[in-house]
């Protein structure tokens, strides 16, 4: 018999409470119970990373995390990046950039990169690669993903300056 | 970096707007099929076979329909049975099973239930009883002699044999003399090629929601590369009428070719129908690695000859595909796409085979690279033994308009030699080797195809388009539709809406394949746009009170020309529907075709590698691709097509593969151990796009989809023969297989 | 199955005891999809992330403890911790995508048990220690003691990795960690080498050489370790230390490597390995 545990967390800001099986995980909470289908189960094993959100800031699979670990947690999703009506730079550049086709892998790419540049500001080609490493993409072979994630780097240090 | 011909100068057609599609996708809205809830839905799992080879003796679903929150069981017996002669026999028991399981993972039952969970747990409660089969695993236990059958359905294609047999097809394409042209050949090169399946990939698992009413009409929504395909096929599978069921395209998250079959729709519609409840049914990663898909296995043997001056005069050989536990025309495709150099001579024998791993699907330019792979390292190996670029022996022998494909038709304007020299004239192929490094060219062919196509085109109330297709958008093909249709009508692209709409909502679209979408779902998108014109031009001429054949489209706008032009301004396209409901009420064009002239397309890749000789790990320093796309209509995705093909070609080269243990259980059923490329395994893919108008299209497109997949794997083989002298003929150039090469040396 | 978040030692403990088939976690990156592919369920889950015991880096007097369920990616990212232990460091942060970074640690990459684990050799070759709750109290054993196969440790039920103890090198001495994957990232160690070397000028006068992947568990090379003392790590001796791990290898072929690849490379790699921990160490090699 599988028992419940209530959570309580913050998901893109809003405090959220719900009841999780305790098998189930967190990408699943997300998506069936609270209805945010940003995050993609690509793989369930924690290879493909289309699932990625941010816990307390620090990117993880969402699939390899119990619903009941994110009590007390700030969880973000792709659908909490946006900054109201204004897309974040990795959004925006990303559509300019032409760095998604099916755009199943999209939503985890953005977190990756998000979390990537939130912790180094200036990141070389290389460290952009292997920072999106768990990242699968089968459409773009990454080329304008990294481009992209460059470019959102560049403006994003403009506008802090 | 493009290379263009003289052409027309578009206002439209060539740049690179934002997407329509895109702010959905960045924001996490676009909805997939997976995304997609209804009330009262259920959810399903499904039972497969852990043998590779058996025969179902009986099925006892009786435990599982007693488990918590099951509403449903289906088996092989819920579906009707079909003639093994019907088109679409093998995809109906590639569904679900009848009497045989021909492959480990094959379904055998299906389960639907209040939560995915009891699902599950009832999918693991079917109880199944097998009587266990000799099992087919490779081309080499096909072909034996005396081999048991892996599918006793089987009738080999082009015989017109009757009898069962683990021969899928048998071709054969013959020009010139063969025999005379290997005596007067100077330089001979022979070698056997094997290649084994490896998988499209997508990051979106198969999934789809089925609705069917009490009134036995059922809609689906699903992911797939054409849902008027997923109609037709379920209705088949189901013995129904295509009125019956209603499918609406999803969102599809990567199909290359692998979501132009269906595995789970009929299913769905049987469980929505017995339970009376929607059903949502997802597949694992697991469940697709292990039952969808692959590109066939092959096993090739070839034969160049070539004189001194750098004629090939010659080419012979057998081509083995596998076509997994089913017929199919693999085999013969890849004898097709042997088209890119003239060869006088040349004897090719195509065989198929059937076997007890997963059913082959379509996989980008389908059957191509593994052809690629043995023709161009031969071509690589031949210049090598004549000290000739291999560039200019290209160029000595490459096809041009009228030259023979191997089926002998002949080529259209295409635009080979052109690619070649795109590279030729790069600043890859004009720097340095790296220290160190070996460089390696290839080039790879694709036909392209045509097929029918629907398109309407309805104009808004203030001026605003909305454009209405049946193709499903994989890789930004709405867009290039708005673009086309912004160039005809002179209207901003951001004005126009590009929707892909249900199976009831627009005309009968072919599947999103063959690299056909912005080519024969754009020419109907433009002849709807024309027709649109002309009665533009009529409204014009009725608001203006002057005969139409005054009235010209210019610049997106009706002008009156001649002598009724003085005072009369032009009238935009807003201006035109603002007046709509006085002269004749809305203006909106539906255009269908069959499309004919379909662009081949052909590709050119340079690749510099770095050979790790103690441990067989190749690394890539530089890639460079370049691919005639006869016009790039939004040339941001088109060098997207050809650095996605590009990457996936680098994958089957280097680390893809299946791996079956010796019961026929694939092994490696997950994305740690299946290793496509990630991120840091590639450098940046630089693209040429070399345009060479396809005179069969308003604005000459090609298909750009395809042909990327095909030059990678004999461009890595050429770099690593250069770096390390050694032929690799067997893939995955993995560094275990690499390492043992070099250790053979 | 029930989830559990205990908030001290003593609390997982009792948890531990009292529900039979109960287990810990830390990052649960191989334990959800083992349950989500159908083994068994523990009756209860007991995540150990919560206990700030468990979730720690200190440093005193030399010795360094790090908290059993500490993410890898707080080792990587401590820069006083990465310039002592370069090679844990390394080792540690190969475990996975930035994703399972900040999820994996010490104490689950050593207890699944894997032969492949990056981290245990690196940790093997710098004589850490792991401390381990027991019953009613705790215990410190060497970490090569705890697996004691594929998938088997030493612990008895109930019992749990509570920290690890390592010791800062001492002067003139380096760690290196290689391995080898068919891609870039996000692949099981096909075969892996730790080497932690003492120089003295260009004279080596300690060494560990530890292997792992190629054994089912990972394994020291007395015989490269030998071979490294005493040398000036010259070719000879590196062909020495190559020839000695190679044939200290116990692989199997799988779906990852064959025998006969594991064992070339995985001296390949204590070569490499070697030569890297020279140069750290101060050695000219």
């Amino acid at each position: 018999m599988i028992s419940r545990t209530h959570v309580h967390c913050t998901v893109n800001g809003d405090e959220v409470d719900f009841l999780a099986d305790d098998a189930t995980s967190l990408l699943d909470a997300l998506r069936d119970e609270l209805g945010l289908t940003g995050a993609k189960e690509g793989c369930a094993t924690g290879d493909c990373g289309a699932c990625s959100i941010l816990v307390d800031g620090a990117v993880n699979c969402a699939c390899l995390m119990f619903a009941a670990e994110a009590e007390g947690h700030e969880i973000t999703t792709v659908e909490g990046i946006a900054d109201g009506d204004h897309l974040h730079p990795l959004q925006q550049v990303f559509l300019e950039e032409a760095a998604l086709q099916c755009g199943i892998c999209t939503p985890g790419v953005l977190v990756s990169a998000k979390a990537l540049l939130d912790h180094n500001p200036n990141p070389t080609e290389a460290e952009i690669r292997y920072a999106l490493a768990g990242n699968l993409c089968r459409c773009t072979g990454y080329d304008k993903i990294i481009h992209a994630v460059q470019e959102a780097a560049v403006q994003l240090n403009g506008a802090s300056k | 970096m493009t290379d263009t011909e003289a052409r027309p100068t578009y206002k439209y057609v060539g740049t690179r707007p934002i997407r329509h599609d895109g702010l959905d996708k960045v924001t996490g809205k676009a909805r997939f099929a997976a995304d997609l809830n209804m009330t009262g839905q259920l959810r399903a799992a499904i039972t497969r076979s852990p043998h590779a080879h058996a025969r179902i003796v009986s099925i006892d679903t009786s435990a599982a329909e007693a488990m918590p929150g099951v509403k449903a069981v289906v088996t092989g017996a819920d579906f009707p049975e079909i003639d093994i002669a019907d088109a679409i026999h093998d995809e109906a028991v590639n569904n679900i099973a009848r009497d045989e399981v021909l492959y480990n993972g094959h379904a055998v039952a299906a389960v639907a239930a209040t939560t995915l969970a009891q699902a599950r747990a009832a999918a693991a409660a079917v109880k199944v009883e097998y009587e266990e089969l000799p099992a087919i695993l490779s081309i080499d236990e096909a072909i034996a002699d005396g081999a048991p059958l892996a599918n006793p359905t089987t009738r080999t294609l082009f015989t017109g044999d009757t009898e069962p047999s683990n021969f899928a097809s048998i071709g054969q394409f013959e020009r010139g003399d063969v025999e005379a042209g290997f005596a007067a050949a100077d330089v001979i090169v022979e070698r056997e090629f094997t290649t084994v399946p490896v998988h499209q990939g997508y990051i979106e698992p198969h999934a789809c929601v089925a609705d069917c009413g009490q009134d036995g009409k059922a809609s689906i929504w699903a992911s797939s590369q054409g849902h008027f395909a997923v109609r037709s096929k379920t209705a088949a599978i189901l013995g129904w009428s295509t009125d019956r069921i209603k499918v609406t395209p999803a969102e599809i998250g990567g199909g290359f070719g692998g979501k132009t079959t269906i595995y789970l729709e009929p299913i769905a519609v049987r469980l929505s129908q017995k339970a009376g409840r929607p059903v949502k049914l997802a597949m694992t990663r697991e469940e697709v690695l292990r039952a969808t898909g692959p590109a066939p296995a092959s096993k090739i043997s070839l034969k160049i000859g070539a004189t001194n001056d750098g004629e090939l005069t010659t080419l012979a050989g057998t081509m083995y595909y596998s076509n997994g536990s089913t017929k199919g025309f693999s085999a013969l495709t890849g004898a097709m796409s042997v088209a890119s150099y003239k060869f006088p001579n040349l004897e090719l024998h195509a065989i198929g085979t059937v076997d007890n791993t997963p059913k082959s699907a379509a996989y980008r330019a389908p059957s191509a690279p593994q052809a690629a792979f043995a023709v161009e390292t031969l071509v690589d190996e031949i210049a090598q033994q004549l000290g000739m670029d291999p560039i200019e022996l290209r160029l000595r022998n490459a096809v041009v308009e009228g030259d023979p494909t191997a089926m002998g038709m002949p080529h259209p304007k295409i635009g080979f030699i052109e690619t070649l020299e795109a590279i030729k004239s790069s600043d890859h192929y004009n720097s340095p080797v790296p220290e160190g490094a070996g460089r390696g060219f290839a080039t790879g062919f694709w036909f392209n195809i045509g097929e029918q196509s629907s398109a309407t085109v309805n104009l808004n109330e203030d001026g605003t388009a909305t454009v209405i297709t049946g193709s499903p958008d994989i890789g930004g093909s709405r867009a290039s539709m708005a673009l086309m249709a912004a160039e005809e009508l002179g209207l901003d692209v951001h004005r126009i809406t590009p929707i892909v709409a249900d199976t009831e909502s627009v005309g009968f679209t072919d599947i999103t394949e063959g690299s056909r979408a912005t080519f024969a779902t754009g020419m109907a998108v433009v002849n709807a746009c024309r027709e649109l014109i002309e009665k533009m031009k009529e409204r014009a001429a009725v608001i203006r009170g002057v005969d139409v054949d005054q009235v010209a489209w210019i610049g997106g706008a009706a002008v009156i020309e001649g002598p009724a032009s003085e005072g009369n301004e032009p009238l935009t396209i807003a201006d035109i529907t603002a007046q709509a409901k006085m002269t004749g009420g809305p203006l909106t064009a539906t255009a269908s075709l069959n499309a004919a002239g379909a662009g081949p397309s052909f590709a050119a890749h340079l690749a510099d590698v770095k050979v790790d000789e103690e441990t067989g790990q190749v690394t890539i320093l530089r890639y460079t691709t370049a691919q005639d796309a006869g016009t790039a209509i939004h040339p941001a995705y088109v060098e997207g097509q050809m650095q996605g093909g590009s990457a996936q070609g680098i994958g089957w080269a280097l680390n893809e593969e299946y791996i079956f243990d010796a019961s026929g259980e694939m092994e490696n059923a997950s994305f740690l151990d299946y290793r496509m490329p990630v991120a840091s395994d590639l450098p940046m893919i630089e693209t040429i796009i070399v345009e060479v108008p396809n005179p069969s299209h308003p604005y000459g497109v090609r298909g750009v989809g395809e042909t990327g997949i095909v030059p990678p794997i004999p461009t890595l083989a050429n770099a690593i023969a250069a770096a390390t002298g050694v032929r690799m003929t067997d893939l995955p150039m993995s560094p275990p297989n690499v390492l043992k090469k070099i250790n053979e040396k | 199955m029930r989830y559990a978040a205990p908030t001290t030692v003593d609390e997982a403990r009792d948890l531990l005891t009292g529900n039979p088939g109960s287990r810990v976690f830390a990052g649960a990156t191989d334990l959800i999809p083992q349950i989500r592919a159908g083994r068994p369920e523990p009756s209860v889950l007991v995540d150990l992330k919560r206990i700030d015991q468990l979730v720690s880096i200190t440093e005193s007097d030399g010795r360094w403890t790090v908290g059993a369920a500490t993410p890898t990616s707080a080792l990587t990212g401590n820069d006083a911790f990465t310039a002592a232990f370069p090679g844990l460091s390394e080792a540690s942060g190969l475990i996975g995508s930035d994703q399972i970074q900040n999820r994996s640690s010490w104490g689950g990459n050593l207890c699944n048990a894997s032969p492949a684990a990056d981290s245990v050799p690196a940790l093997v070759a710098n004589d850490a220690r792991a401390v381990i709750a027991t019953g009613d109290g705790t215990r410190t054993v060497p970490v090569e003691e705890i697996v004691t196969g594929p998938g088997q440790t030493s612990l008895a039920d109930g019992e749990f990795v509570v920290e690890f103890e390592v010791d800062a090198p001492p002067a003139a001495t380096a760690d290196a960690y290689l391995r080898m994957i068919p891609r870039t990232e996000m692949d099981i160690a096909v075969a892996g080498a730790a080497v932690r070397l003492t120089m003295d000028g260009d004279t080596c006068t300690a060494a560990s050489v530890v292997l792992g992947a190629v054994a089912p568990t990972v394994i020291r090379v007395p015989e490269a370790e030998a071979a490294l003392v005493g040398s000036t790590l010259d070719d000879d001796t590196l062909a020495a230390v190559a020839a000695a791990a190679s044939a200290a290898c116990d692989p199997i072929d799988d779906k990852r490597g064959t025998v006969e690849y594991r064992r070339q490379v995985a001296g390949v790699l204590a070569k490499r390995a070697a030569t890297i921990a020279a140069e750290r160490a101060g050695g000219a090699s």
